[in-house]
Parts: C-alpha cells; structure tokens; sequence
C-alpha cells in the first residue's frame, strides 16, 4: 500500500483505536509495577489524536507532528512526554516526502528513538518502552518495502516487550520495585508493540 | 476477593475538572483557574518573584491546595497521578510570570521532570528565565549517592512553604534558588503503608499488601519501599523509620529542624499523635530540637492509610521563612514571633 498523507492520518486513526482498544490491558500492566495510570492515560492522548485527525493538517510529516501534540498535550505524565516526543520529534523524517518509504519509516523510528532518550536519560535495558522501539528500528532497516519494514518493527517490539519482562527497571515509578519489577513486562513497550502493530496491521491492508 | 471501591464522585473521568473547580471556590476568591488545568494567585504583585509548583492530581491538597501568601504563586495540575502536559506547564508559568524569572519546584519523578523540562523550553525560547529545583526528600527511594533517583514525598509542603516565603521577599531568581537548594539539601522524609488507596477511573487499588502486612518506605503512588512486614506497635515503626532518616543526613545533637508528621489520607489523627510522641521521645535523646512541628493531612495518596515522618534541618535564614504566615485552603498557619 502506498502510504500518502491522507493515508498516514488513517493510519494513525488506526493506531489510535488500537490502542484505545487495549486500555485495560494497559491499566493492569502498569498496577503490576507502577501506578495504575498508563492505561487511562494513553486513553487521554488517544481520544486527542482521533479528534486531531478529523480534520487532519496537510503533509505526512504534519499529520504525524499534530498526533504528537495532541498526545503530548493530553496525556500527561511520563507517557504524554515520551509518546507525543515519539511522533513530534519522529515526524522530521517525513518532512517533504509524499509518501512514507520504508527508509522514511526507519527513519522516523530511530529519530524517535533518538528523542526518547534525550528527553527521558535514558538507555535501552532500563525497562522501558526503548526496549520496544529501539529493537524495531533496528529490525526495520534495510527493509525493500513498507510492508515488511513495518511487519519486521512489530514483531521486534512484541519480542522487545517479552524482553522487558526479565529486565529490572531503573526508571519511572518501577524504578523502586528494582528486582520485583522481574517477570512483568514494561507497560510503555506494551503501548509501543500496540502502536507499531497497528501500522503493520495498516500497511498490510 | 476485591472490595468494590467506595468514592463520593460523579463521572470519575470528570473529578479532577470537577475538584479543581471546588478548589478555586474554597479559596474565596484568592485563587482563580486558568483555561487549562491550572490554579494561580488572583494577585501577584509585579517584579516578583515567580514559584511555579505541580504534579499530579490526586494527592490534595498538594499542590494546587498550596497555592496563596507565601506559598505557590501557581500549579499546574496534572490528571490523576500523571504530570500536568508542557502546554499546563507553560500557560501556568505565563500567567504567574512578573518579569523576574520563575523558580519551578516539584516532586522528582521521571513524567513530571520530562514535562516540566519541555515547559520551561518552550519559555526559554520566549526568553523567560526558569530555574527548577526538584524535591527529593524520600530515603526509602534510593541510597544517598542517587539522590537523583529519590522522589519527592511529604517534604514538599515544608518546601513550598520555605521557598514560597523566600519568593515573597527575595529580589532575585538566584537567591530564592539559593534557598530552595539549601532548604532540599537538609530535608529527609520516610514514609509507612499500611492500606492502598484506590485509583476513581479504575476503580483498583494502587497496591496489594495483605491484612496483617505494613510496607515502610512505600511511595504515595504504591511505589515499593524496603520492608514489607507484618504490623508492629507504633513505637516499632517509628523507630524504624526514624533510624533511617537520621542516619541519611545525618542530623545531629545540636541541629534544629521542622517535623512534619504526614497523614496519606485514611490515618487517624490518634494513631498520628501517638507517633509524634515517639518522634519527639527519639529526638530529644538524640539533641535535637524541634524548632517547629505540623502533624497533619497534606500530602495524600487518595484513602491510602499511613503516614510519612519530615524532617528539615533549618538555620537562622530557614527558620525566617518557615515562620512567615501561610494562608491557603490546603495549609495555614499564623505568624510566630
């Protein structure tokens, strides 16, 4: 599928309901080993994202930018500054490009990735959603197509999100359950794997 | 089996609008909401000196509660337990901003500083001067070394009140900055849990912790803390805790320090009081004086049952300050002379 400006809003259209489809699941990971709040959070920024693109603004690069801000804005905690960074920051690659290419995707993954560690200090191995978008940059790359660059990213993000569950968190609020947090995966690489999904999902028509 | 959840609420997805709405009013017109989830001073005099506070809902009266004289000049309020968004941040900070800069002051957590950090860019760029200093005051959270990795608790509203006093008076960005760092740097606090508290759009608890167990240092939002064990007397617990925060400063015979004893919401004022005995018995064995002391409900977790202990060690400049008279609907007290 060719994925033109008006086609990446409904992309994200379909990542919002993705995600928004998944809030209880979201909600009880992060009891598991946080505070409860990921779920209704990610809610907020979701709904936000589905009411942006109503009318969405032109530009790949611009449909992705007002995702983010609306997630940003409306979200709140740490999950509204990584997730909205993830888009706003992620946008850049898109910048002029009619269509999103599998090296544009790739792209826009490592400057997401990029932006999420600055903003959050942050490394991968911390337990954290890193440990889902960072693999699946990695295993987008050198993809010929759209196709399997995102099919390649989601099935890197689900693994990066079992890969979470032997990792003790060092940040957030998990950060003080240290070897507790063992044996649950990390509630924003859930979200990532659900967002990366979708646009698999998407893509795959 | 899980009790069902008792609030007096309407749609819980609308408390936190609602509660910021009931605030405002229970300030008589002292405060005032922004657009956005914000609550400032209605007046703040020009060329002072801005401090901006916040965090999430959820813990009134902290932090939006503490908003009035000598004490926040704004908040910016975040949804349930979950960081106010940059755009609150910024529209808060731009409504209390007088032409002297703004100090930010807030509990150190990871979706708090990303946020606040995001604000205090977006004013940079505009040219306004932040400045942030990040409470760290919980022992339970990280060793020493990490200070950086300790949340803010309690120590808070002894925050807000040496730094919201040094705004009112001090000129310069710098000096209250100079203050608030002096003021975190000899603040300890540990807390104790011994029921969850429970989250209105979930309608889950935070935690579980069985009938007979307590968890000391535990985090207002269930973070764990670093003993899980069965109940114990008062004197136990306290003892206990205390050990910890005297030995993490360390404070010392001869030091002056305010106590505040935090109830995290479902405490009893007994149960309170019969710690403050205890905590006063340590101290003075200890030579240490209370220069001045609050036992109350100001740093909740919802109905979560238990309590933290503070203690601020204070100097001459410290002591000024902390015994300026607040007024705020979360926290008075009068002026001592």
């Amino acid at each position: 599928m060719r994925v033109d400006d008006e086609r990446a809003a409904e992309m994200l259209l379909a990542v919002a309901r993705a995600v928004l489809d998944r809030v209880d699941d979201l909600t009880d990971a992060d009891l598991a080993i946080g505070d409860g709040d990921h779920g209704i959070g990610m809610r907020r920024g979701f709904e936000a994202v589905e009411l942006v693109l109503e009318n969405p603004p032109s530009g790949i690069d611009g449909v992705f930018k007002a995702a983010g801000m609306a997630i940003m804005s409306n979200t709140g905690g740490a999950a509204g500054a990584v997730f909205g960074s993830v888009f706003t920051s992620g946008a850049a690659a898109f910048a002029a490009q009619e269509e999103i290419t599998p090296e544009g995707f790739v792209e826009f993954l490592t400057a997401a990735q990029g932006a999420v560690q600055r903003r959050g200090g942050v490394a991968e191995g911390a337990k954290t959603m890193l440990d889902a978008l960072a693999p699946a940059a990695r295993a987008a790359a050198g993809a010929s197509d759209l196709k399997t660059a995102t099919a390649a990213a989601a099935e890197a993000a689900l693994q990066g999100v079992e890969a979470t569950k032997a990792m003790i968190a060092t940040t957030g609020k998990a950060r003080s359950l240290g070897e507790r947090s063992v044996g649950h995966p990390d509630p924003g690489a859930i979200s990532m794997s659900i967002i990366l999904g979708a646009m698999r999902d998407y893509v795959a028509g | 089996m899980a009790k069902p959840i008792k609030k007096i609420l309407n749609d819980p997805r609308r408390a936190v609008d609602e509660m910021l709405d009931g605030l405002v009013l229970a300030s008589d017109g002292r405060t005032k909401r922004l657009a956005v989830d914000a609550i400032v001073k209605s007046e703040i005099p020009d060329g002072k000196v801005a401090l901006l506070i916040g965090g999430g809902s959820g813990h009134e009266p902290l932090f939006h509660g503490f908003i009035g004289e000598n004490m926040g000049d704004g908040a910016a309020c975040g949804q349930f337990f979950a960081a106010p968004s940059p755009h609150i941040v910024y529209e808060a900070a731009k409504a209390v901003h007088r032409g002297k800069g703004i100090l930010f002051l807030y509990g150190n957590y990871a979706g708090d500083n990303m946020n606040f950090d995001i604000g205090a860019e977006m004013l940079a760029d505009e040219g306004v001067e932040v400045r942030t200093v990040r409470v760290t005051d919980d022992v339970a959270a990280a060793p020493p070394e990490r200070m950086h990795d300790r949340r803010g608790i309690a120590g808070d509203l002894l925050m807000i009140r040496v730094v919201g006093a040094a705004a009112a008076h001090l000129d310069r960005l710098d000096e209250v900055e100079r203050v608030a760092k002096k003021a975190m740097a000899g603040l300890r606090s540990m807390g104790v849990a011994v029921l969850a508290g429970s989250i209105p759009e979930t309608g889950k608890l935070t935690f579980d912790l069985a009938d007979d167990e307590i968890e000391i240092g535990m985090g207002a939002h269930g973070e764990a803390g670093i003993s899980r064990q069965k109940l114990g007397t008062a004197d136990e617990i306290t003892d206990q805790m205390m050990e910890k925060i005297l030995a993490d400063l360390p404070f010392q015979a001869g030091d002056e320090v305010a106590l505040l004893i935090n109830n995290l919401g479902a405490t009893t004022m007994m149960e309170m009081l019969v710690v403050n005995r205890r905590v006063r018995q340590i101290l003075a064995e200890r030579g240490i004086t209370v220069h001045r002391s609050d036992v109350g409900t100001w740093v909740t977790s919802q109905e979560m049952a238990g309590l933290s202990i503070s203690l601020m060690r204070l100097d001459g400049e410290l002591k000024r300050y902390l015994d300026m008279p607040s007024r705020s609907v979360g926290y008075s007290s009068l002026e001592v002379k």
